[in-house]
């Protein structure tokens, strides 16, 4: 029987690919579940694009600064060597490549590394875009956290993403609950799957072609 | 003798003229000049074009606005939030014009007028639909877009304290955008919590130069 990983396996997971020391820049949603799993052997420090470095956990209740708030706008912490800067500044960092890494969110992702995630329909909603697309481009890598295919079960890992691109060509690495691919020239090189999954299995859940590392590793859940 | 102190509301925002590009500080509820605001709306300059990183949410500062049909256009890199509904409203409506721009484009649209420069190529956006129309060159191996320089005729900012040549310091986060803004528009009105005496701001720590700050005022914190 397949085993989809939990939210929080799927952040553990993408914890074990944070180097100690790294500059981490996490995006809004479940990315944010990384910071609360990462191991206390390690010495990240968290980037925000409004203005911080070594940004902290969630105060305790009563304790918020409301101006004290991460990119989602929830209050957040400054650790001990942490520091405000200006959006500008938030921005250099980002794009002049100083954030070694980033972990976002995704409708979608092309077997070329393009990203979507901004917006799925023009029409209704007025379009918003953040810092996504800066982010995109610039962090030294880019991971994706998502589900494989969406809630009424559509593909996300697509040969050429439908929705409007975030970035083109930027995703080194994509998170599933079924498996972790690596973005290669090659396209989808799956790595690791979801206990009990068979190849045959993913490749129907996903619109690009895989191919399967030599040695595929099982994906822990708890 | 230089004193760019004023006394009332009504004297920091005197002058704005209808049509002008209001350059307005703030990511989320974060370093807002809300009483600025407050006091434009007030002061009944039309047909705005408002430069700022949200549209707004409830029924205060650019949310209140564009409710009083001040604003003509907004430019900003995400006007979703929970609570905007003004702006939505007017959007569906076709009574707002928006200018989607990437948030690390925004702010150095703004840092480049500030700096007299004629513009900039950005990585960020090539590829997607927030390029459509630019010019874009491979400079580096990668596909870049021009962007061009954002100049306010007036720009409100909140900071913490300020001393009667205008320079300022911040607190935490609220910082944002504050410093671009105020050297990229012609007029920079600024909000602060404290006047200091000249001298009593450390030189080391002063973040904004009081050469971009033309008027600043006192808002009572309650």
């Amino acid at each position: 029987m397949i085993q989809p990983l939990s939210d929080i396996d799927v952040a553990r997971r993408v914890a074990t690919d944070i180097p100690d020391g790294s500059y981490v820049n996490l995006g809004i949603g479940m990315p944010t579940l990384v910071a609360d799993v990462v191991g206390p052997d390690k010495e990240i420090v968290y980037h925000s694009e409004n203005g911080i470095l070594g940004m902290g956990p969630a105060p305790a209740p009563g304790e918020e600064n409301p101006e004290l708030i991460n990119a989602g706008k929830q209050p957040v912490t400054l650790l001990p060597g942490g520091s405000f800067f200006h959006h500008t500044d938030a921005f250099m960092m980002m794009r002049g490549g100083h954030i070694d890494l980033t972990v976002l969110g995704a409708f979608q992702v092309s077997e070329r590394g393009d990203l979507a995630n901004w917006i799925t329909d023009v029409v209704t909603h007025p379009p918003a875009v953040g810092g996504a697309m800066d982010l995109s481009v610039g962090a030294k890598r880019v991971l994706v956290m998502t589900t494989h295919v969406t809630r009424d079960g559509r593909p996300k890992l697509l040969p050429q993403c439908s929705y409007p691109l975030t970035a083109a060509g930027v995703v080194d690495r994509v998170f599933t609950d079924l498996a972790v691919l690596d973005v290669t020239p090659a396209g989808f090189v799956v790595r690791e799957m979801a206990p009990g999954l068979t190849a045959g299995e993913l490749q129907e859940l996903t619109a690009a072609r895989l191919t399967f590392a030599d040695e595929v590793g099982v994906l822990s859940t708890s | 003798m230089i004193d760019k102190r004023v006394a009332t509301l009504a004297d920091a925002v005197a002058g704005i003229a209808d049509g002008a590009t209001v350059l307005v500080g703030g990511f989320g509820d974060s370093g807002v000049p809300v009483e600025l605001v407050h006091a434009l709306l007030d002061q009944g300059a039309r047909d705005l074009t408002i430069v700022t990183n949200n549209a707004g949410s409830g029924e205060r500062d650019v949310a209140a606005l564009i409710r009083e049909r001040r604003v003509r256009k907004i430019v900003c890199s995400y006007p979703r939030s929970a609570g905007s509904i003004w702006f939505e409203e007017f959007w569906r409506a076709g009574e707002i014009e928006l200018e989607l721009v990437p948030q690390g484009t925004l702010s150095e649209r703004m840092r480049a007028a500030g700096a007299g420069l004629g513009g900039f190529f950005t990585p960020t956006g090539a590829d997607t639909l927030l390029a459509e129309g630019k010019e874009v060159r491979v400079l580096g191996g990668r596909r870049q877009v021009f962007e061009e320089p954002l100049p306010g005729d007036v720009a409100l900012v909140k900071a913490y304290r300020a001393d009667r040549w205008g320079n300022l310091v911040y607190r935490t986060a609220a910082r944002n955008f504050g410093p671009t803004m105020a050297a990229a528009a012609a007029l920079t009105v600024v909000q602060v919590d404290e006047f200091v005496e000249l001298g009593e701001l450390d030189p080391e720590a002063i973040v904004t130069p009081g050469i971009y700050v033309d008027r600043v005022v006192r808002v009572e914190v309650l």
